[in-house]
């Protein structure tokens, strides 16, 4: 049994706090565009939890930056190395693009994009109503995307805890895990 | 180690069979959080009234009218300001109430129906729609109908009624006994019809009242809650349709006609808010409040210009009444959420559409001078 280097602290309580975000988001948003009763309540958390993520994100992206992840198991083959980089790049792309796409989207459609009380964020685009409509496909696009990627990644990291168990979920889980080493 | 490890890169301590369970917990958990997001966005739920098919009920009642609005669809744009009284700011802190505060306004007044092109007649319902600019970037908008009450309770119920009151292609009437059958099964609306048909129909939009309909709830800087109703009440005597304006060729006497006054001089109306009590009914817009309810004058909207719909201007606004600024708030009507849904919907599809001119143009062809 051994441990190997895990992610730092803020790393995991980052990537927990925002799985748990992330997904309720998710939900949020399928949830609010069907619904006619809760519409206005889904909307009203949508907009707030979509600025935290961003601002989780940008944090995230800064720790990462000075704080690189553990390297992937020596045996891991190549096509699941290069699977899992690329599905990270498309993760944090999409946890950046998402919040940015919504702002914008909701700039050019001309709402005041109100956080709750008196907090309005400013624009970041001009009113155009078709730039609107382009931007207002794209984040349901971007989002399902995510959603896609969340689920391989889900599948990914329980394979590496339940079936692998070569210490890359025990990297990420919240007090180490004790694994065989190969 | 076996086969099945070696395929999978599987642990070499874990047997086949403990592989294989371990596999099918993990194929069982992503396809549970998978039928979470499919249940969330409604797809396990195929009978659910969405904020999609309501709009869908308006293109199949209305026809296909790309690039305008699904309900209201012929109007024309305004623009304005508002001047407080100062008396409002006792029930909300929203700044557009403090004393001696001018708000600039824009707005559109419109017929409902989704018709673009339909004659002017003085059974539609007309509407006023405004949306108040507050100070760093907070709005509100608001969506006003001359109409006593709201015709529905629920939005089911306004649902059903869209198709109940469809008119037939052969003879442009509703069929009756589907609208019995809606009556029946809502004696709200059937009590609420009554009093719709019995209102007293004005000469035009400038002498004609428009209301909230549904209930909110103002706030004040310290929390306290108050169930409120508004109107906005024309300055202008109201009267009755001359003959002359009911033999009109003009179709858009009623657009003209207002563009008309204002040309001359600015319209104005007193936003008159309703201060309800704790037992009011605020989640059936089909009930009026008791009369004697007591009523703020909480300033005078006034409208200096009229302009044709075009890019940029009242057409290329949702007058979401659920865009609110801090002292008002919505209150358990279901209609509010989902007139909002509905709004978004109608103009996330309009937007992508392209254009056709409106109806209402900004030189009316009026009298003999042209």
């Amino acid at each position: 049994m051994s441990t190997t280097a895990r992610f730092n602290r803020p790393a995991r309580l980052l990537h927990w706090t925002m799985a748990v975000m992330i997904l309720a988001m998710l939900l949020i948003g399928v949830a609010m565009v069907t619904s006619v009763a809760h519409y206005h309540a889904l909307v009203a958390l949508h907009r707030p939890l979509g600025l935290g993520i961003l601002v989780l994100a940008l944090l995230r992206l800064a720790n990462r930056w000075r704080h690189p992840p553990p390297e992937l198991p020596s045996d891991l083959p190549a096509w699941q190395r290069r699977a899992a980089h690329a599905s990270h790049l498309l993760l944090y792309g999409l946890m950046l693009g998402l919040p940015l796409v919504g702002w914008a989207m909701l700039s050019a459609a001309g709402y005041p994009i109100g956080l709750g009380g008196a907090v309005v964020l400013p624009p970041i685009l001009p009113r155009d109503p078709s730039l609107y409509a382009w931007l207002r496909s794209l984040h349901t696009l971007l989002a399902y995307a995510l959603f896609g990627v969340i689920l391989v990644h889900l599948g990914a990291a329980l394979m590496h805890g339940l079936i692998r168990r070569d210490g890359v979920f025990s990297s990420m889980a919240s007090r180490p895990i004790p694994y065989r080493s190969r | 180690m076996s086969l099945l490890n070696d395929l999978i890169g599987a642990s070499p301590d874990l047997r086949p069979r403990a592989v294989l369970l371990r596999l099918g917990a993990i194929g069982a958990l992503v396809t549970g959080t998978a039928g979470a997001f499919a249940y969330a966005g409604g797809w396990l739920s195929p009978g659910m009234l969405t904020q999609a098919r309501i709009v869908d009920r308006f293109e199949a009642v209305n026809g296909s009218h790309p690039g305008f609005r699904r309900n209201h669809a012929k109007g024309l744009c305004l623009a304005g300001r508002f001047e407080s009284s100062g008396r409002g700011a006792r029930v909300s802190r929203a700044s557009l109430f403090a004393p001696d505060r001018a708000t600039p306004i824009t707005g559109r007044i419109a017929l409902a129906g989704g018709q673009p092109y339909a004659a002017d007649a003085a059974t539609t319902v007309r509407s006023l729609a405004l949306r108040f600019q507050l100070p760093d970037g907070e709005e509100w908008r608001t969506g006003n109908n001359d109409i006593p009450v709201f015709p529905v309770r629920t939005p089911e119920a306004f649902y059903e009624q869209l198709l109940a009151a469809k008119p037939d292609p052969a003879t442009g009437k509703p069929d009756p006994e589907a609208l019995k059958a809606f009556f029946a099964a809502h004696p709200e609306s059937a009590k609420a019809a009554a009093q719709i048909k019995a209102r007293a129909i004005t000469s035009g939009f400038a002498d004609d009242t428009f209301r909230s309909l549904n209930a909110f709830r103002f706030v004040t800087a310290d929390g306290t809650r108050t169930p409120v109703r508004w109107a906005f009440i024309p300055e202008q005597t109201a009267t009755a349709q001359s003959p002359a304006q009911a033999a009109a060729t003009d179709k858009n006497y009623l657009f003209d006609a207002f563009a008309d006054t204002v040309r001359q001089t600015p319209v104005r109306w007193h936003l008159v808010v309703t201060l309800g009590d704790a037992g009011d009914p605020t989640a059936d817009a089909t009930r009026p409040w008791p009369a004697e309810r007591p009523s703020l004058d909480v300033g005078t909207v006034i409208i200096a210009e009229t302009q044709a719909e075009a890019d940029g201007n009242c057409r290329d606004v949702n007058f979401d009444p659920l865009v609110l600024p801090a002292g008002i708030m919505a209150s358990d009507d279901p209609l509010l959420s989902a007139r909002s849904a509905a709004y978004s919907v109608s103009f996330t599809r309009r937007a992508g559409e392209p254009k056709g001119p409106s109806a209402v143009h900004d030189t009316p062809v009026s009298g003999a001078g042209l």
